[in-house]
């Protein structure tokens, strides 16, 4: 079963990791990824952001995420904490973690889980540049680290 | 009745989060209700002019043009998404 939540606090991502491996012995291989609030971003300066989202389906949509990885690759348990509402450069964003027997399939479960995270689960982020307040614009970029997952 | 969601900038260039309208015909599908939502003004044609990127959800499910709607749906518009 995958571990989703979406909030405002922040996460302590060791403590989060362990909630995967504690009382495991079959766990051979944790991968994870935190994504982090850049000071700047398209040549401009970010000095906070704010992250909505649509409740009840982000967590859906992650769930199914997770779901799908877990249908992939031979995975024990998956984990996704996202945040909203208002950040600042240096904070945490997102975290995954994938367990499984052999590193192989927790690195590849891993990036798929985000790649698809930031091509299907309902968040959007809004910057306050030095240029005004600006919603950040979907990255052609993402959607080829998405697709290549197809077929 | 559907209820309708915006969001992000979608929901700020329409000035409008969520409401419910009435379903014109059984036979709605996504495609009709944008129809609809573009009859409203200028605002609402350009919001969901052809060539603009936006997405739809279906009860939280990620809908396209045909997908069918019926009363009691709850129908999201909202840019590409940007998280993580």
């Amino acid at each position: 079963m995958p571990i989703v939540r979406v909030q405002e606090a922040d996460f302590d991502v060791g403590r989060e990791l362990e909630v995967l491996t504690g009382g495991r012995t079959d766990v051979g291989a944790l991968a994870s990824f935190v994504g982090l609030v850049r000071s700047a971003n398209d040549g401009r300066g970010v000095s906070a952001m704010t992250l909505e989202h649509y409740p009840g389906m982000t967590e859906r949509a992650l769930d199914d995420i997770c779901r799908e990885a877990a249908s992939r690759w031979d995975i024990l348990e998956s984990l996704v904490i996202h945040r909203v509402g208002s950040l600042e450069p240096g904070d945490r964003i997102v975290l995954v973690g994938v367990t499984s027997a052999h590193r192989g399939e927790a690195f590849a479960a891993c990036e798929f889980i985000m790649d698809y995270l930031k091509t299907r689960a309902p968040f959007w982020k809004k910057e306050a540049t030095s240029e005004g307040e600006k919603w950040v614009e979907a990255r052609a970029s993402d959607d080829v680290a998405a697709n290549r997952w197809k077929g | 009745m559907v209820t309708l969601l915006y969001f992000a900038s979608l929901r700020e260039s329409l000035s409008c989060s969520r409401e419910q309208v009435p379903l014109a015909a059984p036979t709605a599908t996504v495609e009709s209700l944008i129809d609809h939502l573009r009859s409203r003004g200028e605002r609402w044609a350009e919001a969901f002019a052809p060539g603009r990127s936006f997405r739809v959800a279906v009860n939280q499910q990620m809908a396209d043009a045909a997908t069918p709607v019926k009363p009691g749906d709850e129908i999201a518009f909202f840019p590409p998404v940007t998280g993580g």
